[in-house]
C-alpha cells in the first residue's frame, strides 16, 4: 500500500540504508533489515502465494510468524515465512504456487 | 549440558520482567525468544498505559519496553534472540533451535514460560481473502514496520485490541470505515472508544460481518445486524467499501510448550480457555515450571508484567536465592499491584477468574 512517512507519535521514518531484492524477476527497493512481507505490502503487491488445491490467494494473516499465510519461496526454499523473513541484498522471492517447487533441494 | 539456574521463554512484558525480577535476586538467567528482536508485542503499544504511576500509567507502551531492555542490559542478561524453544523434557530441559541450524538443550532449574498469546479468528465465506487479518497484524505493520496494510479499513470487534488498533490506524494515515461488535455494547475502555468515535468512524453494536469479496483482495465487506440470539436478521446486509478487514475477537493463550510439558490445565473461558493451573507464585503444577503473562490468562501488558516479577521472584526464591523476609515483603508489593489493577468495572471479572483457576484443583 504505502510506507508511513510521518506518524503523530513515532516521528519521521528514519533513514535507512536500501537493499534490492527481486520479486516474480522483477527488481524491488527495500529497507535493510525489514521483513520481506513488509517490503512487498509497501508495494501493494495483493497475494504472496495460491493454495494447493483451489489456487485461492493468501497474503499476510497474524504477521508474527505464527499462521504462515504469507510464506513464499525464498532464493529456491519454499514455505519461508515472510512476516519474520528479514531481507538481504539480491534475495531472489518467488509468489508461490501450491508447495512450491524444491527442484532437486528435497 | 549447559545449566542456567532459570531459563525464561519469550521476552515480551512479562519475559523481560520475570528475567529482571529473579537476576535483580541474584539468579543466574538465560532470556530466550524466537525473535530477531526482544520486546515481543510491546514495542507496537504506542499508546499510553493505565493504571497507576506503579504500574508506568501515562507511559506508552513503547517506552516501557525500552526501560526495560536497559534494566536488562545493565543486570547482564544473557538473551538468545532467533531461538526458538520447541519442548520441554523431564520437567527441567529445555530443547531449543538457534539461528535455524544449531540445536541443543539446557539443563534449567527453573523455566518461566512467558510464551503470550494468539489472535483469534472470525470465520465468514471471504475471511481467507488477502486484506483480510489479525487487528495485531495491521497493528505490527503500521508501528513496527511502518506499512499501512490498506487504506478504508473495517474492524471486527470493539474490544480494546480493536478500539486501540482502529485509532492508530487512524494516526497511519489509514480511513476507519466502521467498527462492528457482535455483542449489544461496546467492549472496549471507555477513553480508547471515546477518540475513535471523536474521529467519525461509526460504531455498529449487534452487528457483525457477513461475507467479504473480492478476486485477489478484498473490495467490500458485507455487515448485517443480528438478533437477540446473534443471528443475522435477513434483510439487514448492507456493503461497505474496504480494502481490508481487521479481526479483533479476543486471544487465545500460547500453551504449547506448556502441555507438552505435562503442566496440568484449567478451563478460563473469561481469560482465553485453557490455560495451565498456577497459584499465587505463577508456579504450575510441575514445581520447576512457573508462567507469567498472557499464557496464563489473556490480561494486559501491565498485569503481564506484574505477573512476570511474580514469577521471577518466586523462581528465584525457590532456589534459595531470598531471604525468607525479602520474599514475603515483595512478594505482598506485587501481589498489590496485582490486585489494584484487577479492580473496577472491567478488572474484578479477570480478578474472579484468577482466582477460580488457584482455586481449582492442583491434579
Amino acid at each position: 500500500m504505502q510506507r508511513i512517512l510521518d506518524h503523530p507519535i513515532l516521528g519521521p521514518l528514519p533513514e535507512e540504508e536500501k537493499v534490492t531484492i527481486y520479486v516474480d524477476g522483477e527488481p524491488v527497493e527495500a529497507r535493510k533489515g525489514e521483513m520481506i512481507a513488509a517490503a512487498l505490502m509497501a508495494t501493494g503487491k495483493p497475494y504472496f502465494r495460491k493454495t494447493v488445491k483451489r489456487h485461492e490467494p493468501r497474503s499476510i494473516f497474524c504477521g508474527i510468524g505464527r499462521c504462515t499465510d504469507c510464506v513464499m519461496t525464498v532464493n529456491g526454499t519454499p514455505n519461508v515465512r515472510t512476516c519474520v523473513t528479514a531481507v538481504e541484498e539480491g534475495m531472489v522471492i518467488e509468489t508461490q504456487m501450491g508447495f512450491g517447487d524444491w527442484g532437486g533441494k528435497r | 549440558m549447559m545449566e542456567r539456574d532459570i531459563v525464561v521463554i519469550g521476552s515480551g512484558p512479562a519475559g523481560l520482567c520475570a528475567a529482571i525480577e529473579a537476576a535483580e535476586a541474584g539468579a543466574k538467567v538465560l532470556l530466550v525468544d524466537e525473535n530477531a528482536k526482544p520486546g515481543g508485542q510491546l514495542f507496537k503499544q504506542i499508546h499510553k498505559f493505565f493504571g497507576s504511576r506503579e504500574h508506568s500509567a501515562g507511559v506508552r507502551g513503547i517506552d516501557i519496553g525500552t526501560l526495560l531492555l536497559q534494566k536488562a542490559e545493565e543486570l547482564d542478561i544473557e538473551v538468545w534472540l532467533n531461538t526458538e524453544a520447541c519442548g520441554i523434557f523431564d520437567q527441567d530441559k529445555v530443547w531449543v533451535v538457534r539461528d535455524k541450524s544449531t540445536s541443543l538443550t539446557i539443563h534449567a532449574k527453573r523455566i518461566i514460560l512467558a510464551t503470550g498469546a494468539n489472535e483469534n479468528v472470525v470465520n465468514f465465506p471471504g475471511w481467507t481473502l488477502p486484506g483480510v487479518m489479525g487487528a495485531g497484524a495491521a497493528q505490527t505493520m503500521i508501528n513496527i514496520h511502518r506499512v499501512l496494510p490498506g487504506r478504508k479499513i473495517l474492524m471486527i470487534g470493539s474490544g480494546n485490541v480493536g478500539v486501540i488498533v482502529s485509532y492508530q490506524l487512524l494516526q497511519a494515515g489509514a480511513q476507519v470505515k466502521a467498527v462492528v461488535e457482535a455483542a449489544p455494547q461496546l467492549g472496549g475502555y471507555g477513553v480508547h472508544t471515546a477518540k475513535v468515535r471523536r474521529a467519525g468512524v461509526p460504531f455498529y453494536t449487534g452487528h457483525t460481518v457477513l461475507e467479504a469479496h473480492g478476486t485477489d483482495h478484498v473490495e467490500s465487506a458485507v455487515i448485517v445486524k443480528l438478533d437477540a440470539a446473534w443471528k443475522p436478521i435477513a434483510g439487514t446486509e448492507f456493503s461497505v467499501d474496504v480494502d481490508t478487514i481487521c479481526i479483533a475477537a479476543g486471544l487465545t493463550p500460547a500453551v504449547e510448550l506448556a502441555f507438552g510439558a505435562g503442566c496440568r490445565s484449567v478451563n478460563s473461558p473469561v481469560l482465553g480457555g485453557l490455560v495451565p493451573w498456577h497459584d499465587e507464585s505463577m508456579r504450575t503444577s510441575i514445581p520447576s515450571i512457573y508462567i507469567a503473562g498472557d499464557v496464563s490468562g489473556v490480561e494486559e501488558a501491565s498485569t503481564a508484567m506484574e505477573e512476570g516479577r511474580m514469577a521471577g521472584l518466586s523462581a528465584a526464591h525457590s532456589l534459595g536465592y531470598l531471604e525468607a523476609s525479602r520474599y514475603r515483603s515483595r512478594f505482598e508489593a506485587i501481589n498489590h499491584n496485582l490486585l489494584a489493577l484487577r479492580s473496577g468495572m472491567f478488572g474484578q471479572k479477570r480478578r474472579d477468574a484468577k482466582e477460580a483457576i488457584m482455586a481449582a484443583r492442583k491434579g
